[in-house]
């Protein structure tokens, strides 16, 4: 059914379709929509058996999913952010437990400084705990993604994170085709755990592992993830077989015959350089854009695929590995070992700076003539962060960083204007 | 003593033969069909009060669910005693997850199983959670607080032996005054833990107004069986805080652990009594006061105070903890003493 809902409503929707059993979360913006909306379902009785719990804490959040995980419930759970970061240490248990769970990450920057709005830095910060992370590009994509997340989790015993760009799609009002129960039923079935507290069939989860096993347990972990990388495609044909549209999959080309330039990217931005490559395309460049759908498992051989063909690669990413550069272009390079592609990496759209198509423009008219420098941060103000530096080499106690640039923003914003 | 007419100390030991009680008076430990649940094979030190106070505690939470039971585990001794991977003491589903987690585990097994019970799927299962004083009294007790406030139908058991014993016998918030530990050294002008920290999580627990509260010691496990099973009748949060003495961390003999569990009660530092929605229901009397030199006395980690030139005043002020406590939790049997 088409609806024109907030990107946060169509998952919490999406989510109570998938029948889940117990529900726990903290709230921390931009997820709250969600969490509270199914709140809502599950208090008025639209979800059945359904245990929505508030907990103390996005640890205790985390916590909580373990426990009714392996219990043999369906579990959901939605963080951000510094709550996120806040679970860390149970979301690495989760998977390294095997445990099924979904969650939700409303992507935003991290602090300090504090930072609510959005840029990839929390789920990207756990790419090497063992979830799978989707990264959804549009509202109908994240509510697809969320059923074949459960599906997935399940069928692998593994958790999934799926991210979707806080505000710029939690809180986006979008037109999305909202499935029946009937169709959610006929491709989800219901939960079936491979290992289960039952005292019908006692087992003990969570030992202790010495060096005599501790590798080979965490090896599984990888082959579960290799395997992910059959199933996600073919988890998405399901899909577009019982819902009739694409949605989900390892990655997305678009415009890439011929492709000289090819950019890649995550999220909603793909959207705006869509649009950005439509126009330069109508001007003659011959640029394209590749869409990494599944961060982890990270699908090397169809990235290598897909850029095999192009000249240089432009990898513009909302993450930020300080001390030396990119993230998602390093697992690029990675998929380009032994191919002959310059490759530029770009950081943009930190802690929510709008990433414009004017901006996107300039930038690939400048790859496209091989004049990027390796590392660019989009639209950066160097007039603000020379002054902070000037500052600090004039005077010992300068003062806390983001206060002082906050302030140059602010008089530079009244000169302007006065 | 609503629960029990026959005093044991009577016969002057304390372990009474259960042939002198009719069958629904014996323990459960002394049933044929008990479950051992914690099984014989697993890696805890000698005369270790955890690994027995768990034993009791858990089978007298099977046998009060009639087997229906999910355990859930903080890190620490208890976890690393008894599951040595690929070996499990455990005849119970048993989980563990994190150090600081075993509460919010708990609630997460005790919303499953509500969920499995509505959709007729399982039966009545209970959870209980389980962990040491640092588990429970310091980095898990963020959660075992939501779990409480939420009044999440756990029962949570603290197995208290004063101290982070698995890591090498440092403090925790659990530690007595004075007492020395790897952290809280028998140096300086205050030798061992300072006086006025640490917490009691007890009253902690008892001002989350929860249905039931209590505490017991590895001295009288007829009285630990009986909080366990008592706790399993209510629904809700539960709290049960066990002193286990730790041999090796109190630097005190194997074969002295319920000595020295008998000796925190008598002398009043270790408060016995029950609590149901934050007001005290009953009390263990003190059978015999003692001064707290006699539990101090034998305990290494106490050894500083009785050097060349005892520390008086640190015994002195030990002393009114006792004294303290025999007040709040009306410990005293005026007609006895």
């Amino acid at each position: 059914m088409l609806k024109q809902i907030e990107g946060s409503h169509a998952v919490a929707e999406a989510v109570a379709l998938c029948r889940p059993e117990v529900i726990c979360a903290y709230p921390i913006s931009p997820q709250t929509h969600i969490v509270e909306g199914i709140g809502e379902m599950v208090k008025a009785g639209e979800v059945k058996n359904c245990e929505f719990i508030n907990v103390e804490s996005e640890f205790a959040a985390m916590s909580v999913a373990i426990g009714s995980s392996a219990a043999g419930a369906r579990t959901y759970t939605a963080t951000a952010s510094q709550g996120l970061l806040f679970m860390v240490e149970a979301v690495y248990n989760a998977s390294g437990l095997g445990l099924p769970i979904v969650m939700t990450v409303a992507n935003r920057a991290i602090g300090a400084p504090i930072n609510i709005w959005n840029d990839h830095s929390d789920s990207i910060s756990q790419r090497d705990s063992g979830w799978i992370q989707l990264f959804a590009e549009t509202n109908q994509e994240a509510l697809d993604l969320h059923i074949q997340a459960f599906k997935l989790a399940e069928e692998l015993s593994l958790p999934v994170m799926v991210c979707m760009d806080g505000f710029i799609l939690t809180h986006a009002y979008e037109r999305v085709d909202m499935p029946t129960q009937e169709q959610v039923d006929a491709f989800l079935p219901p939960y079936e755990p491979r290992q289960v507290l039952d005292p019908a069939d006692p087992v003990s989860i969570g030992a202790m592992v010495g060096p005599e096993a501790f590798a080979e347990v965490r090896y599984l972990e990888h082959e579960k993830q290799m395997r992910a990388l059959e199933l996600i495609p073919k988890i998405a044909d399901e899909f577009k077989t019982g819902f009739g549209r694409d949605s989900g999959g390892l990655v997305r080309g678009y415009r890439l015959d011929d492709a000289e330039t090819v950019v890649v990217a995550m999220g909603s931005l793909l959207g705006t350089i869509k649009d950005t490559i439509d126009e330069m395309r109508a001007a003659g460049v011959k640029i394209g854009v590749l869409g990494v759908i599944s961060f982890r498992p990270f699908p090397l051989a169809e990235v290598r695929a897909a850029l095999k063909g192009a000249k240089r690669v432009v990898v513009v990413e909302k993450t930020f590995a300080v001390g030396i550069g990119g993230i998602l272009a390093t697992d690029i390079r990675t998929a380009m070992d032994g191919i002959s592609i310059l490759d530029y990496t770009v950081v943009a759209g930190l802690g929510g700076r709008p990433i414009t198509k004017k901006s996107l423009h300039a930038l690939f008219e400048k790859a496209v003539r091989d004049d990027l420098p390796d590392l660019t941060f989009l639209d950066l103000d160097w007039n603000i962060v020379n002054k902070q530096l000037e500052r600090e080499r004039q005077k010992r106690r300068s003062g806390p960083v983001a206060e002082n640039i906050l302030r140059d923003v602010g008089s530079s914003h009244v000169a302007q204007h006065s | 003593m609503s629960f029990q007419p026959v005093k044991f100390y009577q016969t002057g030991t304390f372990t009474v033969g259960n042939r002198l009680l009719s069958p629904d008076q014996r323990s459960v430990q002394a049933n044929m069909e008990r479950t051992n649940s914690l099984n014989s094979g697993h890696r805890a030190c000698q005369g270790c009060g955890e690994a027995l106070g768990a034993r009791y505690a858990i089978d007298a939470a099977m046998h009060a669910t009639n087997n229906q039971l999910v355990a859930v585990n903080a890190t620490g001794c208890l976890e690393v005693f008894s599951t040595p991977y690929p070996e499990t003491s455990w005849q119970v589903p048993w989980i563990h997850s994190l150090f600081g987690n075993a509460a919010a585990v708990a609630t997460g097994v005790s919303a499953a199983l509500k969920v499995k019970r509505q959709k007729a799927e399982m039966g009545d299962v209970r959870v209980v959670a389980q962990g040491g004083d640092g588990g429970t009294t310091d980095i898990g007790f963020g959660c075992l607080s939501g779990m409480f406030e939420r009044n999440d139908d756990v029962l949570y058991i603290c197995y208290d032996n004063g101290g982070y014993m698995n890591t090498g016998i440092q403090r925790s918030s659990a530690t007595p005054p004075a007492a020395r530990t790897a952290t809280t050294m028998p140096v300086g002008p205050e030798p061992g833990n300072p006086f006025g920290q640490g917490k009691f999580v007890p009253a902690i627990a008892m001002a989350h107004e929860i249905p039931y509260v209590a505490t017991a010691t590895v001295a009288d496990l007829r009285d630990l069986e009986h909080k366990v099973r008592k706790a399993m009748t209510f629904r809700g949060a539960r709290y049960i805080h066990i002193l286990v003495p730790c041999p090796l961390g109190w630097g005190t003999a194997s074969h002295d652990t319920l000595k020295m569990s008998r000796l925190a009660k008598e002398t009043g530092l270790f408060p016995v009594f029950e609590a149901e929605r934050g007001e005290l229901t009953h009390s263990t009397k003190v059978r015999r006061l003692l001064p707290v030199e006699e539990y101090l006395r034998p305990q290494k980690r106490f050894a500083h105070l009785f050097g060349k030139s005892p520390a008086i005043d640190t015994i002195a002020r030990l002393q009114a903890i006792a004294d303290k406590n025999i007040r709040k939790y009306d410990l005293l049997d005026k007609e006895a003493n």
